[in-house]
C-alpha cells in the first residue's frame, strides 16, 4: 500500500535504529502519547529493537480507555431504552461499565450497532425515523471533526431522531496534567500524529517551553516512530526542548483549518473526567448551545450516575506511564481480555491489552532488555 | 449422586463470569476455547472429542473413518464468491480432507425462518448440490425445520460428513515435532474480508471473492507426494494464527512463522489496514495449513504448486523445540512477537 | 488512537451537500467525505479516518523524507564495504 509499506521497510528501519544507537549517549525516558503508537510499537516489537538506554513509556492517548465510567454507564442505560438504536465504534463495545459492556447489553436484546463512520449512524437515523438513534461520540481531536460534521448534517437535514452521547477528550490538557506532576519522569514526548493533523502543533509549544521537554510530532508506522524517537533523542542530547514535526507528509503547523472551524462551531470545551486519572479542566468537548437538541444526555434525562471502579484496577497508573502493565499484580491473572478489570485491558489500544496480545509477560519484560 | 451435568453446574469454579452466551463464544478465540474445554469436554468425556481435531477419526472394523460436523450461520447468506450452501458442503468436506479422508457422503440439516424467500432457498439448494458434485460425494440424508419469523436469521445449515481415512496417512494436531515445516496452501483472510465487505455499515467495494472452495484436490496432491504429512488444519474462525496456536498447544511444540512468508492478497491487506484487523486472524475457507517432515518440504510444495489452485502455496515457518506451545512471529522488520489467541472476534476499530 | 489510512481519490461524487469521494486503499475502495480537504482532486492521496479525509498526503515531503534514509543507508553500506575491503587487504 502506497504511503504505508515504505514506512515498514526493514532496511530503512535498521538505518534509523543505528542512528539512534549512535546518538543516544545517556538514558532517556520518552512517552508515546497515542494508543495507536503504543499498539504499533508492540506489534512491530520496536521497544525490543531500541537500545537499552531508551525507555518508552505508554501514554494516556487511548480515548476508549479514558472514557469515564459514567459515560459507559450512560451508554448502557440509553441502549436499554426501548426504541433506541445505539451506534458505536467497535472499540467501545467491550469496555466494561459498572454492570457489563455494550456487547453484553446487545446479547440481552439492546439494539447496539457497530459503525465505521458517524455518517453511517446518521444514515440509520434517516432510514428508521421511528427509532431514536444515539451515536456514542468518543475520540480525541482526530475523530471530533467527523462527529461534529455528522451533527451539523443532522441539523441541516432536519433529522430529529439523531443525537450524540459526548465523550470527546483533548490531548494538550492531559499532557499538561502529566507534565505538571512533580513525580513525572517523562523527558521527551512523541506527540500523536493524527491529532496534530487536525489541530496542528502550535498548542504544544507552550508545553515544550514550560516543562522543557522536546515534543516530536510522530506518525504510526515503524519508520515514523523511530524517526520520532531519533529526533527526541537528538534534542535531549543537546539539551533542546522544541516542538518538531517528523510526520510532515500529513501534519502541518496549523493543522486542518476547515476541521477546526467546524469544531469551533459545533463543540464547546468543558471540564472532563478521565477514567483512571480524574478530572482535568478544559479537557473535553460538549455540544455548543446551538446544537443542544442533539445532546443525548439532555434528551434522555440521565441523572447523576454513581460509579465505582474495581479497586484493584491500576489502569490510571498505566495510563500515566507510572507503571507498565506487567507490573500490575492483576495483569494476566485476575485481569485478562476475557474478564478485564479496566479499560486498558479491553481496548485494542490499551497498553494492557497490547501487552497481553503481543505476548509480553513479566518474565519477558524483565529478561528481554 | 449428581449427574455429570449437575456437578458442572454446581462446580465451585464458575465456568465464566457471564451468565449469558455472547458472540465471542462462537468467535474461535479464547472464550470459545474456554467454553469447549470447561463445559463440553468434561460433560461429554470422549477421548476422540478431546483430541479436538477438525474431524473425529474412529476405527470401525479395521477401517478408519473420519466424521465431522459444522453449522453455518453466515450473514448475509449470499456473498462475493459463494453462498451459505456452497460454504456448508465445502466447509465439512474440508474438515474431512484435513483428517486425510476421502468423503463418503453428507447430511444436510436446514433451519429456515418463516418468511425466507423460496427463491433464495432454491439458489442455496442448487449450491449445495453443485458443491456435493464438485466434492464427489452425495448428500445422503437431511432434515428441515421452520422456525417463526424473528427466530432465525433467514437460514441456518448444519452439515455432517463421513469419510474414509487414506491408508498410511496419520494426521493429527498433536503430531507436530521440532524441525517440521509449516506450509499454507494459499493466501489468507479472503473469506472473512469478502463477507465483511458485503455487510452494510462497512460497505467496501472490492473484487475480492471468498476463497470458499474444496481443499480436497490440493490435499490429495499433498498426501500423494507426502503421505507422512504430520498435521493439517482448516483455518476458519480465528484465522491462521488461531489454527497455529491450536496445533502448538496440542503438540506441545513451538511454531515460528515468518510474517513476510505468509501470503496475503493486497486487497485483504488493505481492508485489514482500514478496519484495524490483523490478516493472520481473519477467517479463511478453502485453505489449509500442513505440517510436514523437513526432508519432505520441497516435495510437498512442488506437489501443491502443480495442483490446480495451489500455485500460491508457501512455506511459512517451522516447528521448534523452543517456546513450546507458543507461536512466535518474526515481523517484517526483524523483531519477534508472540501470536496469542484473541479473546473474541476482531471488531472494526477507530483507534 | 486514530487509525487513519492513506488512499487514492478515484472518483468524486458532487451530488450531496457533502463532497464525497470513492477512495482506493489498494484493492478495496470505500466512500469518504472530502469536506475537510476541499483542495483534494482525483489522483490525490488523502488520509482517511472514520470515513473522513482529514489531510492530503504531501507527496514531495514524503519523498524527501524517504530519500534521506536511502542516502544514509547507501552511505553506511559504502562505509561497510570499504571497511570490509580494508580488512581483506590487511
Amino acid at each position: 500500500m502506497r504511503h504505508l509499506d515504505e514506512y515498514r521497510d526493514p532496511a530503512a528501519v535498521r538505518v534509523v535504529l543505528r542512528q539512534i544507537e549512535a546518538t543516544a549517549q545517556r538514558p532517556w525516558t520518552i512517552m508515546e502519547v497515542c494508543g495507536g503508537q503504543t499498539h504499533s510499537i508492540l506489534k512491530f516489537g520496536l521497544d525490543e529493537l531500541l537500545p537499552a538506554n531508551i525507555q518508552l513509556i505508554h501514554g494516556p492517548g487511548c480515548p476508549v480507555c479514558v472514557t469515564p465510567l459514567e459515560q459507559i454507564d450512560r451508554a448502557l442505560a440509553i441502549a436499554s431504552r426501548p426504541g433506541v438504536i445505539l451506534c458505536s465504534f467497535g472499540d467501545m463495545l467491550r469496555v466494561p461499565g459498572s454492570t457489563g459492556d455494550l456487547l453484553s447489553a446487545k446479547a440481552r436484546g439492546a439494539d447496539v450497532r457497530i459503525v465505521y463512520s458517524p455518517l453511517d449512524a446518521l444514515k440509520i437515523a434517516s432510514r428508521e425515523p421511528d427509532r431514536q438513534v444515539v451515536f456514542f461520540a468518543v475520540g480525541f481531536e482526530t475523530t471530533a471533526p467527523a462527529n461534529a460534521m455528522a451533527v451539523q448534517c443532522a441539523a441541516r437535514q432536519g433529522v430529529r431522531n439523531f443525537s450524540v452521547l459526548m465523550a470527546h477528550v483533548l490531548v494538550p490538557p492531559a499532557l499538561e496534567a502529566l507534565l505538571s506532576d512533580p513525580e513525572c519522569v517523562i523527558q521527551g514526548l512523541l506527540a500523536p500524529g493524527h491529532v496534530c493533523v487536525v489541530t496542528g502543533y502550535r498548542s504544544y509549544e507552550p508545553l515544550a517551553a514550560r516543562y522543557h521537554v522536546p515534543i516530536v510530532v510522530t506518525g504510526f508506522e515503524p519508520l515514523d516512530l523511530l524517526r520520532g524517537v531519533l529526533a527526541a533523542v537528538r534534542q535531549l542530547e543537546r539539551g533542546e526542548a522544541r516542538v518538531e514535526n517528523q510526520y510532515e507528509r500529513v501534519a502541518r503547523a496549523d493543522g486542518n483549518p476547515a476541521a477546526r472551524a467546524v469544531l469551533d462551531e459545533v463543540f464547546a470545551v468543558s471540564d472532563r473526567k478521565w477514567r483512571g486519572i480524574g478530572e482535568i479542566p478544559a479537557s473535553g468537548y460538549v455540544l455548543a448551545p446551538a446544537y443542544a437538541a442533539f445532546d443525548a444526555e439532555r434528551i434522555f434525562g440521565l441523572e447523576q450516575i454513581a460509579v465505582e471502579e474495581p479497586r484493584e484496577c491500576l489502569s490510571g497508573l498505566v495510563l500515566q506511564g507510572r507503571i507498565r502493565p506487567t507490573e500490575c499484580p492483576q495483569f494476566g491473572t485476575r485481569c485478562t481480555p476475557e474478564h478485564p478489570l479496566g479499560a486498558t485491558m479491553v481496548s485494542s489500544e490499551g497498553a494492557c491489552a497490547a501487552y497481553f496480545h503481543y505476548g509480553r509477560t513479566a518474565q519477558a519484560a524483565a529478561g528481554g532488555r | 449422586m449428581p449427574s455429570r451435568l449437575e456437578s458442572l453446574l454446581f462446580c465451585p469454579l464458575p465456568l465464566d463470569d457471564e451468565q449469558i452466551v455472547q458472540m465471542a463464544h462462537g468467535g474461535g478465540g479464547r472464550k470459545m476455547a474456554n467454553l469447549i474445554e470447561r463445559l463440553f469436554l468434561p460433560a461429554f468425556d470422549s477421548p476422540v472429542l478431546s483430541a479436538l481435531g477438525d474431524g473425529a477419526v474412529v476405527d470401525v472394523g479395521g477401517q478408519r473413518l473420519a466424521f465431522s460436523t459444522d453449522t453455518f450461520v453466515v450473514s448475509p447468506p449470499f456473498f462475493p464468491g459463494g453462498d451459505i450452501g456452497s460454504l456448508a458442503i465445502h466447509g465439512t468436506a474440508n474438515d474431512l480432507a484435513v483428517c486425510g479422508a476421502e468423503p463418503v457422503g453428507f447430511s444436510v440439516g436446514l433451519v429456515l425462518e418463516e418468511g425466507f424467500a423460496v427463491e433464495s432457498l432454491r439458489r442455496i439448494v442448487a449450491s449445495l448440490a453443485d458443491a456435493s458434485v464438485q466434492v464427489g460425494a452425495p448428500i445422503l440424508t437431511g432434515d428441515t425445520k421452520v422456525v417463526e419469523r424473528g427466530k432465525g436469521d433467514g437460514i441456518y445449515i448444519n452439515t455432517s460428513g463421513i469419510g474414509r481415512v487414506r491408508a498410511g496417512v496419520n494426521v493429527a494436531p498433536d503430531r507436530a515435532a521440532p524441525g517440521d515445516v509449516v506450509l499454507v496452501s494459499g493466501p489468507v483472510g479472503d473469506h472473512g474480508i469478502a463477507v465483511m465487505a458485503a455487510r452494510s455499515g462497512i460497505d467496501f467495494e472490492t473484487t475480492l471473492l471468498s476463497d470458499s472452495a474444496p481443499v480436497l484436490p490440493l490435499v490429495r496432491a499433498l498426501l500423494d507426494a507426502v503421505p507422512d504429512t504430520k498435521a493439517m488444519r482448516d483455518p476458519t474462525r480465528g484465522g491462521l494464527a488461531t489454527a497455529l496456536c491450536e496445533i502448538a498447544a496440542a503438540s506441545q511444540a513451538g511454531i515460528r512463522i515468518d510474517e513476510m512468508a505468509v501470503p496475503v492478497r493486497p486487497e485483504v491487506q488493505a481492508a485489514c489496514e482500514v478496519l484495524g484487523f490483523d490478516p493472520l486472524y481473519v477467517a479463511c475457507e478453502g485453505r489449509f495449513l500442513a505440517i510436514v517432515p523437513p526432508a519432505r518440504a520441497d516435495a510437498a510444495l512442488a506437489a501443491l504448486h502443480s495442483a490446480a489452485g495451489g500455485a500460491a502455496a508457501r512455506r511459512i515457518g517451522e516447528v521448534t523445540a523452543e517456546d513450546p506451545a507458543r507461536v512466535v512471529l518474526r515481523t517484517r522488520i526483524g523483531s519477534h512477537r508472540r501470536l496469542e489467541r484473541l479473546s473474541g472476534e476482531q471488531l472494526p476499530r477507530i483507534c | 488512537m486514530c487509525l487513519a489510512i492513506p488512499g487514492k481519490v478515484v472518483a468524486i461524487e458532487g451530488e450531496s451537500e457533502l463532497r464525497m469521494a470513492r477512495v482506493d486503499f489498494g484493492g478495496v475502495t470505500r466512500e469518504a467525505c472530502l469536506a475537510y480537504v476541499p483542495e483534494a482532486q482525483i489522483g490525490d492521496y488523502v488520509l482517511v479516518h472514520v470515513g473522513f479525509a482529514i489531510a492530503t498526503v504531501d507527496e514531495q515531503a514524503a519523498q524527501e523524507a524517504l530519500a534521506l534514509f536511502a542516502e544514509v543507508g547507501a552511505l553506511e553500506d559504502l562505509g561497510e564495504e570499504s571497511a570490509n575491503l580494508r580488512k581483506e587487504d590487511s
